[in-house]
């Protein structure tokens, strides 16, 4: 099963599924970061996420996944490239879903991204970077709110932040139809509702961690 | 009408190809673009120039032999037509063309336009049939079969096998193709015995000749002379987990 293309095409739609569901959870504790509680509830689930062991088990799941999605993800590009020895002089012109053509350009934006993201976050957690300073504190490494607010307070980083975001969500706009099509899901009945789901999906992931900067940066303290 | 043609002239498989640029005038506006590339072959032969090779049979738009990517899109810029049924009108008077082969590793360009689409035939004989005997003609009864699937049957067994799907995919990826010989089978009652075997025989085929992998993006489906659905794909995609895991 695996040999085959479409094997390895499934393999990865099922860890970029998993990956997309990651995103809702990890959006769903970012969005936290909005209360103006002091950090109350952003603490307490990333608390949850950090402890619990079921959690854990998922952690392993995630990394396997991500590094999964990125090595089948270059094999295919590669073999893809190899099909094709010489190009055309006059290319595609041919009707296509636009953002479907640049896949494995947003995908190593988001690699980059996620580079930068496990430096100032998860790094710092396991004790092999130094906490992102900024206006204040950081108490100690699992002090991801205060580092959140040190980042999100420099407005390079954060228009930054928002252009990965973007990326990000170019990237999804296509992944989320494409994967099911590649589970063999494609019925004229439910065809336009997953494309509409992929879309407003796409649209609130962006949107979604793309607020959270703009808040520290124009609201936050005020 | 008057067209400067950019051609790809290849001497041969070994041979390095390149691009040569020629100015034909006189051109009718309701000749289609193998007879204008016909118009150009008779102004070569008489310079003693030789003759631009491409491929072409029944010029009716249903044997799927004539290709060539025009202007960045396989049978040029119509919807839904082999390039024996485009038109001269459909361009510009003055337009510039550029006119290439299929580009794909497991399609080789034999001279000039011509490319060897045998790698189709190979993957055809991995299970493109149905092993049944001939014999008299059955009654159209004999076997009751959905008109949903029929319908869908016949949409599939639409494809000529041109390789427009292979060319306009940015991958090379045949799955079109396979989709629509798996599915015009695996759709009816006659072809659902050998259905596990057929798939699996056929992916196997197409990838080992070197065909990209599909990404989904629907280029195959946008130039599809025949017009067949990447819905397709998403049946061979299903047909091939069910024979690997059913």
């Amino acid at each position: 099963m695996l040999n085959s293309s479409i094997g390895k095409k499934l393999l990865m739609a099922l860890a970029g599924l998993f990956l997309c569901v990651f995103l809702v959870v990890h959006l769903g504790i970012n969005l936290c970061l909005l209360r103006d509680d002091g950090g109350e509830w952003f603490r307490a689930a990333a608390g949850f996420m950090s402890s619990n062991k079921i959690i854990k088990v998922f952690e392993v799941f995630l990394f396997g996944g991500l590094i999964l999605h990125i090595i089948y993800g270059i094999f295919i590009e590669i073999k893809n490239r190899i099909s094709r020895p010489i190009s055309y002089n006059k290319t595609y012109a041919s009707q296509t879903s636009y953002f479907s053509k640049y896949m494995i350009h947003t995908g190593m934006i988001i690699f980059a991204f996620l580079g930068l993201h496990l430096i100032n976050f998860y790094f710092v957690k396991l004790g092999w970077t130094p906490a992102p300073q900024g206006i204040v504190a950081v108490e100690d490494k699992h002090d991801f709110y205060n580092m959140a607010i040190n980042l999100f307070q420099n407005p390079v980083y954060s228009f930054v932040y928002i252009g990965f975001m973007i990326f990000l969500g170019f990237h999804l706009h296509h992944a989320f139809q494409s994967a099911f099509q590649t589970l063999g899901v494609n019925h004229t009945k439910y065809n336009t509702l997953i494309k509409a789901t992929g879309t407003i999906y796409s649209i609130a992931i962006a949107l979604g961690f793309s607020v959270i900067p703009v808040y520290f940066l124009f609201f936050w303290g005020k | 009408m008057k067209f400067k043609l950019k051609i790809w002239r290849q001497e041969n498989a070994q041979a390095k190809g390149k691009f040569v640029t020629y100015e034909l005038d006189n051109v009718s506006d309701d000749c289609s673009f193998l007879e204008m590339l016909d118009q150009l072959n008779e102004t070569l032969v008489d310079k003693f120039d030789k003759p631009v090779c491409f491929d072409h049979d029944c010029r009716e738009g249903i044997c799927g032999m004539c290709s060539l990517y025009i202007n960045g899109r396989p049978h040029g810029n119509d919807s839904g037509i082999t390039t024996c049924q485009l038109h001269m009108r459909r361009f510009k008077d003055g337009d510039t063309l550029v006119v290439e082969p299929w580009r794909a590793k497991a399609f080789p360009v034999i001279k000039d336009l011509v490319v060897d689409r045998t790698a189709f035939d190979k993957i055809i004989q991995e299970g493109g049939y149905v092993s049944v005997n001939t014999g008299g003609i059955p009654d159209a009864n004999a076997i009751p079969i959905k008109k949903v699937d029929s319908d869908l049957a016949m949409d599939a067994a639409q494809c000529i096998g041109c390789g427009a799907c292979v060319a306009a995919c940015k991958n090379a990826s045949a799955m079109l193709f396979v989709s629509a010989k798996v599915s015009h089978l695996a759709l009816l009652p006659q072809g659902s015995l050998e259905a596990k075997e057929r798939v699996d025989n056929m992916v196997s085929k197409m990838d080992e000749l070197g065909f990209g992998y599909c990404s989904n993006t629907g280029a195959c489906e946008a130039e599809c002379p025949k017009e067949i659905k990447i819905s397709n794909i998403a049946r061979l995609n299903r047909e091939f987990f069910v024979s690997k895991l059913g």
